[in-house]
C-alpha cells in the first residue's frame, strides 16, 4: 500500500476536523443566516462583509493573527487560561476554532440565499395558521431551504478539508492532533517524497472530485448557490 | 520659464527612458533564493554588495526543500543559498549548478531560546527540568536546523521525554515564530534570528555547542541560470570576501 500509516492517521484527522466544524457551523450559521435575510437593520451590511472577510483574508494571514490572539498574550487565550483550559493553539480544538472561522462564509452564504428564496409569504401563511417561530422554523424553513442546507454542509465541510494556512501557523504539525492531510502532503515535498506526496495529493483531488460532483450532480441545489 | 520648462521636458523624459533602457547594460541583476535563516543576513550583505560593484541583489526567501522543487521545474534564480549542504550537492549531481562553484558560505549556529527573560539558563538545564508545556522545533524532516535540534533531544536523552510536547515549524521561521509570540515556552531556533553584534538581542538563550550535533553546513551554488551572469559571480565572490564575513559572524554564523 502506497499511503502509510502516518497518511492514514491525517486522513482519519482531516475528516474529524471537517466533519465537526461543518456541524459547529450549521448550528451557528444558520441563526446568522436567517438573521442576513430577514434583517432589514442597518447592520446587515457590516455583519455580512465580516461573515465574508475570511474569503478575502489570505489563510495564513488569518492563522497568524489566531496565533496572536489564541497564544498567551492574546485576548482570546488570556479568556481560555482564566477559564483554567489554558491555551489552544497546538490543539485539535484551536484547529476546529480556526476552521469554523475559516470556513463561515461557505456555510453562511447558501444558507443566506436559500432563505431569502423562500420569501417572506411562506412564512405569513404559517403566522396566519398560528404556527410558533420555533414550528415556522421546522415546519417551513428548514424544508423549504433543505438544498440550501445540503449546499453549506458540502461547500463546508469540503473547504476544511482543503485547508492549509490556518492549520500551519496553529498547529504546529502534531500526529494525531494537526497534523491534517493538506499539511501532510507539505511535508512530503518538502522531504522530497515526491511518490507519498502524490498519492495523497491523489487521494484529495478523487474526493474532492466527488465532492463536486455530487454537489454539481443534485439539481435541486440550485437555489441556494444562485 | 515655461517656454524652457516645457523644451526642457522631452529632453529629461528622452534621458530617463534611456537610463532605464541602458540600466541594465551597465550594473547586472541577479537574482538569488535564499535559505530563510539568512534573510537578516542577506540584506545587510546586499546593501554593501550593491554599492561595492554597482550590481543589484533580488533575492527571494524561502525554505530549502520550496526552492529545489522550483528550481528543478524552471525558477530563474542564478544563485542559491541553501540552509544545508546536503540539497546544492543534490543540485548539483543532478547537473543543474556550475560546476565548481559550490562552497560553504558559512555555518549555523543552534540556540534554544525563550522568549522570557531568564527562563533558559546559559547550559540548558531548563530543557531536563521538563517544566514547560511545548517545545518548538523547526521540521527536522526538511530544515537542517530541526534535525540539528533532534540531535541535541537524543544526545541528552530526553527525546522520549518530550515527545509529546514537540511542536514543529515549518521551517525555522516558524519555529521562532511559535516561540517569539509566547505560544511555545521555548524552541531551538537558528542563533541568527535571536542575534546581532555579539549578543543575543531579546529574551533567554543557550547557545547549543557545535559539538551536539552535525555541523549546520549552509552552501551557495550558482546555478545553471546565472552560467553567463557577471553578477553571479560576482555575488559570490563578495559573499567569500572579508566584508561579507564580518557581516556574517555579526549574526552569531561561524565560517
Amino acid at each position: 500500500m502506497p499511503l502509510s500509516s502516518a497518511d492514514f492517521s491525517a486522513i482519519w484527522l482531516t475528516i474529524k476536523l471537517a466533519s465537526l466544524t461543518t456541524v459547529i457551523l450549521l448550528v451557528i450559521g444558520t441563526p446568522i443566516a436567517l438573521w442576513l435575510s430577514r434583517t432589514r437593520s442597518w447592520w446587515r451590511g457590516p455583519i455580512g462583509a465580516v461573515v465574508a472577510l475570511p474569503l478575502v483574508l489570505p489563510p495564513t494571514v488569518i492563522g497568524f493573527y489566531l496565533l496572536l490572539t489564541m497564544g498567551p498574550h492574546g485576548y482570546f487565550g488570556q479568556f481560555t487560561q482564566w477559564l483554567g483550559l489554558g491555551t489552544l493553539t497546538f490543539s485539535f480544538a484551536g484547529l476546529v476554532i480556526g476552521s469554523v472561522i475559516y470556513s463561515m462564509p461557505f456555510v453562511v452564504q447558501p444558507l443566506q440565499n436559500a432563505f431569502s428564496a423562500i420569501g417572506t409569504r411562506p412564512l405569513e401563511v404559517a403566522a396566519t395558521l398560528r404556527a410558533n417561530p420555533w414550528d415556522t422554523f421546522f415546519s417551513v424553513i428548514l424544508p423549504l431551504a433543505r438544498p440550501g442546507f445540503i449546499t453549506a454542509s458540502i461547500l463546508g465541510f469540503a473547504h476544511t478539508v482543503g485547508e492549509f494556512g490556518v492549520v500551519l501557523m496553529i498547529g504546529g504539525n502534531i500526529p494525531d492532533k494537526t497534523r491534517v492531510v493538506s499539511v501532510q502532503i507539505y511535508d512530503h515535498v518538502e522531504a522530497m517524497e515526491y511518490a507519498q506526496a502524490h498519492w495523497l495529493a491523489g487521494v484529495m483531488v478523487v474526493f474532492a472530485f466527488l465532492v463536486l460532483l455530487a454537489l454539481y450532480s443534485s439539481r435541486n441545489t440550485k437555489m441556494g448557490w444562485s | 520659464m515655461t517656454i524652457r520648462a516645457s523644451r526642457l521636458a522631452p529632453t529629461a523624459l528622452a534621458t530617463l527612458i534611456a537610463a532605464c533602457a541602458l540600466g541594465p547594460a551597465h550594473a547586472d541583476e541577479v537574482q538569488v533564493a535564499v535559505a530563510a535563516n539568512f534573510t537578516a543576513p542577506i540584506q545587510a550583505i546586499a546593501a554593501d554588495f550593491e554599492k561595492d560593484t554597482g550590481h543589484k541583489l533580488v533575492a527571494a526567501y524561502g525554505a530549502t526543500g520550496q526552492f529545489y522543487t522550483q528550481i528543478k521545474n524552471g525558477a530563474p534564480f542564478e544563485v542559491f543559498l541553501s540552509a544545508d549542504d546536503t540539497t546544492p550537492q543534490k543540485l548539483e549531481s543532478e547537473g543543474d549548478t556550475v560546476k565548481g562553484s559550490r562552497f560553504t558560505y558559512a555555518v549555523g549556529t543552534l540556540a534554544l531560546w525563550s522568549a522570557k527573560e531568564g527562563y533558559v539558563d546559559a547550559k540548558g538545564d531548563v530543557l531536563k527540568k521538563n517544566e514547560f508545556k511545548h517545545l518548538s522545533i523547526a521540521n527536522p524532516k526538511a530544515a537542517p536546523y530541526g534535525l540539528a535540534a533532534t540531535q541535541v533531544l537524543a544526545k541528552e536523552g530526553l527525546t522520549e521525554k518530550v515527545k509529546d510536547k514537540l511542536v514543529e515549524g515549518q521551517n525555522i521561521t516558524q519555529a521562532y515564530q511559535f516561540v517569539s509570540t509566547g505560544n511555545a515556552e521555548l524552541g531551538f531556533v537558528a542563533l541568527s534570528q535571536i542575534y546581532k553584534d555579539g549578543k543575543v538581542t531579546s529574551g533567554s538563550a543557550w547557545i547549543v555547542p557545535a559539538s551536539m550535533h552535525d555541523p549546520i553546513k549552509q552552501d551557495a551554488v550558482i546555478l545553471n541560470k546565472g552560467k553567463d551572469s557577471a553578477a553571479a559571480k560576482a555575488l559570490v565572490e563578495y559573499l567569500k570576501g572579508p566584508k561579507a564575513a564580518a557581516v556574517i559572524k555579526s549574526y552569531g554564523y561561524e565560517l
